[in-house]
């Protein structure tokens, strides 16, 4: 079996992090293959994994009170799914699906946090990493909530014409 | 300035509250031309006018197509046309993308929503003139699928060697397995040569103010980002001051934009 | 080269001369004259019409006229509407449109009338600057108004040097005023009232080649130096008794620095959006469009009229209007003036005349707002 370190290696999401750090991490690595439709993850299960994508979609959703899903997201290659397991109690808050055939890796997050809570410097860049991620998507689904091309061009209400 | 009278040729649904006209002249002659970003004052009898981009391909001026949303009293009673009715034309007006001027660089197109048709006349003229520019990239976001203005065209761009497209919806469907997301996401994945590359942007202020610093973050400087600006207009003759911003008045100065020009003003409030 | 300089008197007495000639020359005098106890500008049949022995008195948020000690008949500042709505009318049918039963449509001008050729008696150095403004605005864009062109192109002025500056008056700060400047604001004639223990008379100056005409035909005398003297310190004296003054020096560039000041949501506090001070504004400019429709529905006209950028619709478009605070609104409209104009017309968009103070009916004082601006 050939080292999985390449590979994180060459995932942006690890993007120049030092050769000892990625050792670790490759420690914690496999290799997982989603078909379309398959879940990556469901709400309310325990997120032991965090996956980083390396090919193909795959759409983040909130199961809908009407039934079905709905997508709120999706992510492609390059993108990182899932910081559940950082964070007691430890369990995915949304529904990752995938939507083509998805090659990933999953990091384990029990082994990870382990690593972290013994090696601070270690958690501190993985937590930067991850909170830059999260800042993206929460100024994205800002601007989603705009409803931005139905409400014309506007950020604020609108009375009724004259 | 008189508007002159032009004839419905066609007219077709693209969403459920857009659609589109294609006009042609009423009278003998060559019409005048138009270049891509440039709109004109549609006026539709006893309703009004309305300042409408051109959304057709320049290389055809007898065939003006225009996208309209439905939103007011003149767009709604040009979503009543038949072929056959008449509209009167005044234009073309304003500034235009500057295909010109960006000969030779690769060019990323970003749509917001109805965007798309400002921008579909640039599209055309680069798909047209292929060789004059390097690689081309068509970013698209809309509301939803069903949204989504000429989903058949952009699924043809596609196919285009050279031609790169992405399409993300803010809310998908189950049978939706393209993106979802807003559209400056699509952005910082775009490999690019930030000092060859020129952005037209077209879309609500502030998607095109996001997608702007999405740019300049991977490096693009604000002269080669491209806006389109929008505002209330009564003339087009910059006489009414109705649409101005600041010293600009969009229908003279704009409404196409090179991004340093217009930028003090696109983040101010209310002005 | 500069215009023919042609100085001469006429007499109070055979100023009824000057109407004469202006309308055997086929002139609608328009001047100021009293009316609804203001001095307003309107058609005037003969001198008598003039407002003699009257003043007004213009401050912030009021106007009174009172009698004046004396006969004169250009004793007022300035009139309470200006001249934009002779040249630049407050309703102009844009358009008339037809539609037969094929759905095929007419088109029809709405104003293709030769306008009335109007002689403006009485006509400010503001005011004149102001016109130059509009001149500039309709004429000397990229697109000609040809409504404003042909009424533009059929107006005779004869200038007023002011011997009397009002409370709000600061055309010394805007530098138009209070002398009139034939090289910098055209005029065919002018004229500077002299009451004093010499008589009632006009100082009567030729500014073009009709002018000059016109001199010929009134029964004119010599200028003495005494009366010429007598005029500069008329004007000196005006200009220093300016009621308002206005720091324009880097006045464009505060204001666009200031655009979040706390005194906009001051002053809009107290504005009532009520559109006064852009409708009395000799240089404010933009208008709407109205469209009407026969009851029988094969008619349709297209108005234009004046608009102003304190309406809420103004700016709307789907969703809203761009500017939907009054805040924002006052906001336009004096950083307009006063800012933006620059870049624009190539001038200050604001003449000094004074009209938006005291028409403001809470007294508003642009000079006060430009002021406060200033500070942090």
């Amino acid at each position: 079996m050939t080292s999985l370190e390449p590979v994180l290696r060459q995932h942006p999401f690890f993007a120049g992090l030092d050769d000892a750090a990625l050792t670790l991490l490759t420690g914690c690595a496999r290799n997982v293959r989603f078909a379309p439709g398959q879940p990556l993850a469901r709400e309310g299960r325990s997120a032991d994994v965090f996956y980083l994508l390396r090919t193909g979609r795959a759409a983040l959703g909130i199961p809908s009170p009407r039934g079905g899903t709905i997508t709120i997201e999706t992510l492609d290659a390059g993108d990182v799914i899932g910081w559940s397991w950082l964070f007691p109690p430890h369990l995915w808050q949304f529904d990752v699906t995938a939507v083509s055939e998805v090659h990933a890796l999953a990091l384990d997050g029990l082994c990870l946090r382990g690593k972290c809570e013994a090696d601070p410097r270690l958690g501190y860049d993985l937590m930067k990493r991850f909170s830059r991620v999260m800042a993206a998507r929460l100024a994205a689904t800002r601007l989603q909530l705009l409803d931005l091309y139905r409400a014309g061009p506007h950020d604020f209400p609108s009375p009724e014409p004259p | 300035m008189m508007p002159i009278p032009w004839r419905v040729a066609e007219r077709w649904d693209e969403t459920a509250d857009t659609f589109t006209v294609a006009l042609e002249p009423s009278r003998p002659g060559e019409p005048p031309g138009f270049k891509p970003g440039q709109f004109n004052m549609l006026y539709a009898f006893g309703a009004g006018e309305s300042a409408l981009s051109i959304s057709g391909d320049p290389s055809l001026p007898g065939r003006r197509l225009h996208t309209v949303r439905k939103v007011g009293t003149v767009t709604s009673a040009l979503a009543r046309l038949r072929p056959g009715d008449q509209v009167g034309l005044r234009g073309p007006f304003g500034t235009s993308w500057p295909m010109t001027d960006l000969k030779g660089r690769d060019l990323i197109f970003v749509a917001g929503g109805i965007g798309l048709a400002p921008l579909r006349p640039a599209i055309y003229h680069a798909l047209r003139f292929r060789a004059d520019y390097g690689s081309i990239r068509i970013l698209v976001g809309a509301r939803s699928p069903a949204d989504l203005l000429y989903a058949a065209e952009l699924a043809n761009w596609q196919e285009i060697p050279g031609v790169f497209r992405e399409v993300t919806v803010d809310r998908g469907t189950a049978a939706w397995n393209g993106h979802v997301g807003v559209v400056t996401k699509l952005i910082p994945p775009l490999p690019l040569d930030p000092g060859n590359s020129a952005a037209l942007i077209c879309g609500p202020e502030i998607m095109m103010r996001y997608t702007a610093t999405a740019l300049r973050e991977k490096g693009l400087p604000a002269a080669a980002i491209h806006v389109t600006m929008e505002r209330n207009m009564k003339c087009a003759l910059a006489h009414c001051g109705h649409c101005q911003i600041g010293p600009h008045f969009i229908c003279r100065e704009g409404p196409v934009y090179p991004l340093d020009r217009i930028a003090f003003w696109l983040t101010q409030r209310e002005v | 080269m500069s215009p023919p300089s042609v100085q001469s008197i006429l007499e109070r007495d055979r100023l009824q001369d000057l109407f004469d000639v202006l309308h055997r020359r086929g002139y609608t005098v328009i001047g100021p004259t009293v009316r609804d106890r203001a001095i307003v500008c309107e058609a005037l049949r003969a001198a008598s019409d003039l407002p003699e022995g009257w003043e007004d008195v213009p401050e912030a948020g009021s106007y009174r006229l009172r009698r004046r000690p004396d006969k004169a008949l250009f004793g007022f500042t300035v009139p309470t509407n200006s001249w934009k709505e002779w040249l630049h009318p407050k309703r102009l049918k844009l358009l008339g449109a037809g539609r037969d039963g094929e759905g095929n449509l007419h088109f029809t001008p709405g104003d293709d009338a030769e306008p009335p050729k109007l002689a403006f008696l009485g006509a400010r150095s503001c005011e004149l600057h102001a016109i130059a403004i509009q001149d500039r605005v309709f004429l000397g864009g990229t697109f000609v108004d040809p409504h404003y062109a042909k009424r533009r192109a059929n107006v005779l002025i004869i200038a007023t040097n002011c011997g009397r500056a009002g409370g709000t008056c600061f055309c010394v700060s805007m530098n138009t005023g209070p002398s009139v400047d034939g090289r910098r604001t055209p005029f065919d004639l002018s004229l500077t009232e002299l009451l004093d223990d010499s008589g009632h008379r006009f100082l009567l100056e030729a500014g073009s080649q009709t002018g000059t005409a016109l001199l010929d035909e009134l029964p004119v005398r010599e200028v003495t130096t005494r009366e010429l003297r007598a005029a500069r310190t008329l004007l000196d004296n005006t200009a220093s008794q300016m009621g308002r003054s206005l720091e324009t020096q880097g006045l464009a560039e505060t204001m666009l620095q200031n655009l979040d000041h706390p005194r906009w949501q001051q002053v809009a506090d107290r504005c009532l959006n009520c559109a006064n001070c852009t409708m009395v504004c000799p240089t404010c400019f933009c208008t709407t469009v109205e469209d009407v429709t026969s009851l029988t529905g094969d008619h349709a006209e297209r108005w234009r009229r004046w608009d102003s950028c304190f309406n809420l619709d103004f700016t709307w478009m789907h969703g809203g209007p761009a500017r939907q605070s009054a805040r924002s609104r006052y906001r336009q409209w004096l950083t307009h003036k006063l800012a933006t104009w620059h870049e624009q017309f190539g001038s200050s968009g604001c003449v000094g005349c004074g009209r938006c103070i005291s028409w403001c009916p809470v007294g508003i004082d642009l000079t006060e707002e430009a002021r406060a601006l200033r500070a942090p």
